[in-house]
């Protein structure tokens, strides 16, 4: 692909906060139209990539550039979804209305029905609803919907101002298993049709493995990318943590790490995780 | 039956076209009628993201405020409209003050509390030294449609301009920092700012409300006819106009039958409300399961 199609490229770079490293000699390159799973235990620094691809989080060492520009400076091309607990179930506003805030809810004053931009924005926000497969729910209130419908709002309301980056920040956390692989393949499909570089925050890269191109694996304070095949390996973990992993294939064809421990700074005492 | 109404209900003719012509033959029920009129369009649209933001507690302790502005006032010799609007301001730089700190929930709602203890009891203690001349503490605390006068009028309407210009400009912002802060601030919204401009209109709203319905009564306005809308509708627009004519027809007819009965205006404005609300609970429950508009 051609260098204009580079959506985020980071070389050689490190992030610390208050004087504590949280990753260094970090590079990545996600192109447009490609699906990046950004991976790692917890504390690794996931969010702070996030942070440093917004421009909220400077870094101490290395470069990045963002669409072409430094980080920060391209904020309107990029879609962001927080990471976020759901809504209260009290909140009576509709689907399409949380959608339409994407498009419309930075700007001051209230709509005027009428307006013929009006009209090229409901026929956006239609088209997004569409691509999510949101419509037939998209008119009742958010917080009657469940995790996965929520979810798959939340993305076309971070979609519908055409990003050409959008940062998932652990959009599958609270939902089920076929939940998780469902809105997974969602994203694959707005990233081929959008042709936008999706970035997503994952905590479990099983549901999601068959539909990634790349893989960003953070731990013990550094970072190696690559396809999922390359990454996600014995030997390549075992590089990264600087201690014995063992990467398994289960006979359904998910991936099993063993041996990783929970976050990059272990305690005296030993967890058991299933 | 009619017994009681000719107790309660008196010079009403039941000739409901007759009965509104009596209303606004008086020029003092002119004004109560256009001074609950502003009040209610401030109070419908403010209450409308005041019930969206779950920040009814922070519209409490500032009714509780108005009181003893209020009681200041008289005490000063000052209009009394400059007590309820000067200390209603204050207390929602307060609130915003304690909600910008990041407390914990529970700091929070404390120092709300301690906030709502003071006012009482500095409306009393004004009220006391007023020796007891100050006949409206009854009226201060739940409202009275007596005695307001064009002036009066004049700087509602003023004031409630104000008001209403400010909602209409946060409006979109506002009710993207309210549903949803975090994606919100990430798409470039003053969250922090809008949640402090919005506690100043609150206050401006409470402390016009309060002039109708007494500081204790601004609830009814503020929230029932606001929570009986969310019922309604989820589309948000719709849902602050049914806000503003549902605070409306309830200030009118409170008005109405305070006029020609023998008690207060607060406690059929409180009524109409909280009827209107139960009713719109009751039909929506069954319902819940169907799709709602």
């Amino acid at each position: 692909m051609s260098s204009n199609d580079t959506a985020v490229r980071f070389e050689r770079a490190t992030a610390s906060i208050g004087g504590r490293t949280i990753w260094s000699d970090l590079s990545l390159t996600a192109e447009r139209g490609e699906f990046v799973a950004v991976l790692g235990p917890n504390g690794a620094g996931k969010s702070t990539l996030i942070n440093a691809i917004l421009g909220l989080q400077p870094l101490s060492a290395g470069t990045a550039a963002v669409l072409g520009l430094r980080p920060g400076a391209a904020k309107a091309r990029i879609g962001y979804l927080p990471q976020r607990h759901s809504f209260d179930s009290s909140i009576r506003v509709r689907g399409i209305d949380l959608v339409r805030l994407g498009l419309d809810g930075a700007r001051w004053g209230f709509p005027l029905p009428g307006l013929p931009r009006r009209a090229a924005e409901s026929k956006r926000i239609d088209e997004v609803l569409e691509l999510v497969g949101a419509t037939a729910y998209a008119r009742r209130p958010v917080g009657e919907l469940s995790g996965g419908e929520q979810q798959r709002l939340l993305i076309a309301q971070a979609l519908v101002r055409r990003p050409e980056v959008l940062l998932l920040d652990e959009p599958l956390d609270s939902l089920d298993l076929p939940n998780q692989a469902a809105v997974a393949s969602l994203v694959r499909t707005i990233c081929r049709e959008e042709h936008v570089a999706v970035l997503l925050v994952a905590h479990d890269i099983n549901p999601i493995l068959s539909y990634l191109d790349r893989v960003v694996y953070l731990a013990a304070g550094s970072a190696i990318e690559g396809t999922p095949e390359e990454v996600i390996s014995s030997a390549t973990l075992s590089r990264l943590y600087g201690a014995p992993i063992e990467v398994l294939r289960a006979s359904d064809g998910r991936l099993v790490v063993v041996g990783q421990p929970e976050a990059p700074f272990v305690h005296g005492h030993r967890h058991d995780h299933a | 039956m009619t017994m009681l109404d000719a107790a309660i209900f008196q010079g009403l003719t039941w000739n409901l076209v007759d009965d509104a012509r009596q209303l606004v033959s008086y020029p003092f029920m002119v004004n109560a009628l256009e001074a609950g009129t502003i009040a209610a369009v401030m109070a419908g649209t403010t209450g409308w993201f005041m019930v969206l933001r779950r920040q009814t507690f922070a519209g409490h302790p500032m009714s509780m405020i108005a009181f003893p502005g209020a009681a200041a006032a008289s005490l000063a010799g000052l209009p009394i409209a400059l007590g309820y609007f000067g200390f209603c301001g204050l207390g929602a730089l307060a609130l915003a003050g304690i909600a910008g700190s990041r407390q914990s929930l529970s700091g929070e709602s404390a120092a709300i509390g301690s906030l709502q203890a003071l006012a009482l009891g500095l409306g009393f203690l004004f009220v006391s030294l007023y020796h007891g001349v100050l006949n409206g503490l009854g009226s201060l605390l739940f409202g009275t449609f007596l005695g307001i006068t064009h002036e009066q009028v004049i700087v509602l309407l003023a004031v409630a301009s104000v008001a209403v210009a400010l909602m209409a400009l946060m409006a979109r912002p506002l009710l993207f920092a309210s549903i949803d802060s975090d994606v919100a601030r990430a798409a470039g919204v003053p969250v922090g700012l809008l949640g402090t401009g919005f506690l100043l209109t609150l206050g401006l709203a409470v402390a016009a409300t309060s002039q109708i319905t007494g500081a204790l009564l601004v609830f009814a306005l503020l929230v029932m006819p606001a929570a009986t809308a969310h019922q309604l509708t989820a589309r948000p627009f719709l849902g602050i106009a049914l806000s503003v004519a549902i605070a409306l027809a309830v200030t009118w007819i409170g008005l109405a039958l305070a006029y020609f009965s023998i008690y207060p205006v607060g406690f059929y404005v409180t009524s109409v409300a909280f009827a209107l609300y139960v009713l719109v609970r009751i039909a929506r429950t069954p319902a819940l399961t169907t799709a709602p508009a």
